[in-house]
């Protein structure tokens, strides 16, 4: 049998989708044991023992400093700045790319100017947002906000031109106005593949967030990471890195059940056309 | 008067004319049957009466008045695909005519009728989707119906809306031939039961003359790849159907 018609079976499937995890972290322990056999005080690649310490510092263990959990104190800052950052882009993207797909005036008006503000590299403007709202949440926010935004409204007035455009005409001949049209027939049919946008946008927002952080901020995942980054902690590195991407990976699914929830034609609609 | 009155009209595109000089009355009660070769500007004349395209001369009168230059409740459609909204039931996408439709601030606003006037609204969907024949799927979505079943939505949806005149862009020219006898049964039912004017464009002959009360064919008087497009199509054949169908009356068939 060629090799495109072989299927594996259901069973076989799940094991093979484990198979790359579970490599990765055989990889990891062979690695760490030979670098630790040969000096036990190594710090690149520690063992899971020690790591497992730093989890239990980390995460359940109140700092005297400041008489908080690191871990649960800087993943409630990250969420905080990342949800309002999404957030905003979101509603950015929605309100603008439909106005601009459904629009002609407004496409021409804003459709070039939102492609180039969309070129401009989010990283390469965070210095003039530091020095204008300061270092605070604002310019967290903002960097997040203003990264993801153009491409949520260039990517959603795209979808809006995307529509067959007799579901626009019909509308018309069943008395809709532009407002109630946007109302009832292109927000609803755009709201399940703006979900589909905003999942592709969580990582770049991550990206994002995490380099805010970096560069000025006193708590956060970010902060955390890269402070520790000077004692060369790879013990609390590696589990935070772990943790964020588990964040990101639950946000992923949770957008996804939501769109299969809220929006259960959508499924069919979109292989059917 | 007739329903509707074509006068002199001419669509070109660039320096490629597509129709030239139709002239054209339809009686109220009619149902016309638009036929000819593909290009020949049949879609694009009914796209005309639906204000989709603008004729480049002439005028269209419907009622007696120029129609407006934009897609309105006085003429509904039913095209070939893309009739219905994925999005809503089978009965809101009936009811959307009356949440786009009525009046009434509320409304306006929200595109949703309310309390009395949404009872009755589904009142009246549902009486038409018995009468498609969709009383059973009222709750289900589009995608989970069959192509004969869509377009029997269509037509209901569009009914709601109780249009002037009824267009129809090739409504079943994607459906099987036994869905589409079925569907043609249906079709000359609505048009005997209700107060319906319709044109609809086919490149199906036998569903033309199997519908209509009048048939008319568009033509070029020249079509050679020399001529450049200078010549348009015209109404080359206009045929009523003997004996004349009656609307309301079926037994005159």
């Amino acid at each position: 049998m060629r090799l495109v018609n072989r299927l594996p079976a259901p069973g076989w499937a799940r094991v093979l989708a484990l198979l790359p995890f579970v490599a990765v972290l055989v990889l990891y322990l062979i690695a760490s044991a030979m670098r630790l056999a040969d000096n036990p005080a190594d710090k690149l690649l520690p063992s899971f023992a020690t790591i497992g310490d730093a989890i239990v510092r980390m995460a359940f263990t109140v700092d005297i400093r400041t008489g908080t959990i690191p871990l649960w104190s800087d993943t409630i800052a990250s969420l905080g700045r990342l949800f309002a950052g999404l957030g905003i882009a979101t509603l950015i993207g929605a309100v603008l790319g439909i106005a601009i797909g459904v629009l002609p005036y407004l496409r021409a008006l804003l459709g070039q100017f939102v492609a180039v503000v969309s070129m401009v590299p989010p990283l390469a403007i965070l210095p003039i947002l530091f020095i204008t709202m300061g270092l605070g949440e604002a310019s967290k926010i903002a960097l997040i906000a203003i990264g993801i935004a153009p491409l949520l409204i260039r990517d959603i007035a795209l979808r809006v031109t995307d529509m067959p455009p007799q579901q626009f005409v019909k509308a018309q001949t069943l008395g809709a106005s532009s407002w109630t049209l946007v109302l009832r027939v292109v927000l609803p049919q755009i709201l399940p593949r703006l979900i589909d946008s905003v999942r592709l946008q969580i990582g770049p927002a991550w990206l994002f967030l995490i380099s805010a952080e970096a560069i000025a901020s006193e708590s956060g995942l970010g902060y955390r990471i890269f402070l520790v980054r000077r004692y060369l902690a790879m013990d609390v590195i590696l589990p935070y890195v772990a943790w964020i991407t588990l964040l990101a990976f639950v946000m992923e699914i949770a957008l996804v059940a939501l769109q299969r929830r809220a929006f259960p034609w959508f499924a069919a609609a979109r292989t059917a056309q | 008067m007739s329903l509707i009155s074509v006068r002199h009209l001419w669509k070109e595109y660039d320096d490629k004319v597509v129709l030239e000089d139709i002239n054209l009355e339809i009686e109220e009660r009619a149902f016309v049957a638009l036929v000819g070769p593909s290009g020949c500007g049949k879609t694009t004349f009914l796209k005309m009466l639906l204000s989709e395209e603008i004729p480049t001369r002439g005028i269209i009168e419907l009622d007696g008045k120029p129609i407006p230059k934009e897609p309105g409740p006085d003429r509904g459609v039913v095209y070939q695909r893309y009739s219905v909204f994925p999005h809503l039931t089978v009965l809101g996408n009936v009811l959307l005519a009356k949440d786009l439709g009525a009046r009434g601030p509320g409304t306006r606003l929200l595109g949703r009728v309310f309390g009395a006037a949404r009872r009755a609204a589904t009142e009246k969907a549902r009486e038409l989707l018995a009468a498609v024949g969709l009383a059973h799927a009222a709750d289900k979505y589009p995608s989970q119906l069959s192509g004969g079943m869509q377009q029997r939505l269509a037509l209901a949806q569009a009914l709601m809306a109780e249009p002037r005149v009824l267009l129809l862009d090739e409504p079943f020219g994607a459906l099987d031939p036994g869905i589409r006898a079925d569907i043609h049964v249906l079709m000359r039912k609505l048009w005997h039961e209700r107060a319906l004017t319709a044109v609809m464009v086919t490149h199906d002959l036998p569903e033309a003359f199997g519908l209509a009360t009048r048939v008319i064919a568009f033509e070029r008087r020249r079509d050679e790849p020399s001529d450049g497009g200078r010549y348009g199509a015209r109404i080359a054949k206009d045929i009523g159907i003997w004996p004349p169908r009656v609307a309301g009356a079926p037994k005159a068939v």
